[in-house]
């Protein structure tokens, strides 16, 4: 059991470009993310926008993307809990997150890995726990609304 | 989750848990410990590719973050895990993990539509 990654993987029933374009292109991952992103996604990047969705407009998404390489790779670091009001999480570490493409018979296996839990500190994943959960609950609900409207 | 969150609310100098678990000889005796009853360094180190010293070095690694204590008991030494603070951090794990299985299934819904 590791404590410093979470693993995922998921087969998404779409040709691999589809998958990378919804990744990659900043407006389109702030589409089913819920916040507004300016992008382009180029390596090095820091990208910024506000979170969209009721409650949490204080929230500013902020990433610095890694690695891109077209329908393999996607990856950026962020704050994983960087929820809080007039907090500076600037000084703190951070957690990288990975997207890996693969094309499997009938669309895409999509892995995705968030590393770096050990370098945060205890007490603020204590908190990470309550807000994100919540968070992200309501991220999905709007993302829904998106897609299906 | 409410009950969840308060046992969660950890104070801001809270031992460095997760690193203390990170570590492949470390979750070794953290299984060892969670087989039951107390045990002394003697019987942690049987069959182990470390020495008693080193077990040693671990054990209080394991204690500074909370997840295992000492005792005595007659004229031995023994240790036990701290069940709490064990859970703590697979609560939390599986928080983290929760959240990325719903953003994939709405990833998925976007994607698929």
């Amino acid at each position: 059991m590791s404590t410093d990654r979470i693993e995922k993987t998921i087969v998404l029933k779409a040709p691999r470009s589809r998958v990378w374009r919804a990744l990659a292109d900043a407006a389109e991952f702030g589409a089913w993310f819920g916040a507004k992103l300016r992008g382009p996604f180029t390596p090095g990047a820091r990208v910024q926008g506000p979170v969209t969705y009721p409650g949490y407009e204080h929230v500013t998404m902020d990433l610095t993307v890694e690695r891109v390489e077209p329908e393999h790779l996607f990856s950026f670091r962020w704050h994983p809990d960087a929820v809080e009001p007039g907090v500076d999480y600037s000084g703190e570490p951070t957690t990288l997150v990975e997207f890996r493409l693969e094309e499997v018979p009938g669309g895409t296996r999509l892995t995705v890995v968030e590393s770096g839990f050990d370098r945060i500190p205890l007490s603020r994943r204590a908190r990470a726990f309550e807000d994100n959960e919540a968070g992200w609950a309501q991220q999905m609900k709007n993302v829904e609304r998106h897609v299906s409207s | 989750m409410s009950p969840r969150s308060a046992r969660l609310a950890a104070p801001a100098d809270a031992a460095p848990l997760f690193a203390a678990l990170g570590d492949e000889t470390r979750l070794a005796l953290m299984s060892r410990l969670g087989a039951g009853r107390p045990r002394s360094i003697a019987e942690l180190a049987r069959g182990m590719p470390v020495t008693r010293q080193a077990v040693t070095k671990h054990l209080r690694v394991l204690s500074h973050a909370g997840l295992v204590h000492d005792f005595r008991r007659g004229r031995e030494r023994l240790w036990q895990p701290e069940a709490r603070r064990l859970a703590e951090a697979r609560l939390y794990l599986d928080a983290i993990s929760k959240r990325w299985d719903d953003a994939l299934a709405r990833l998925k819904r976007y994607v698929e539509a």
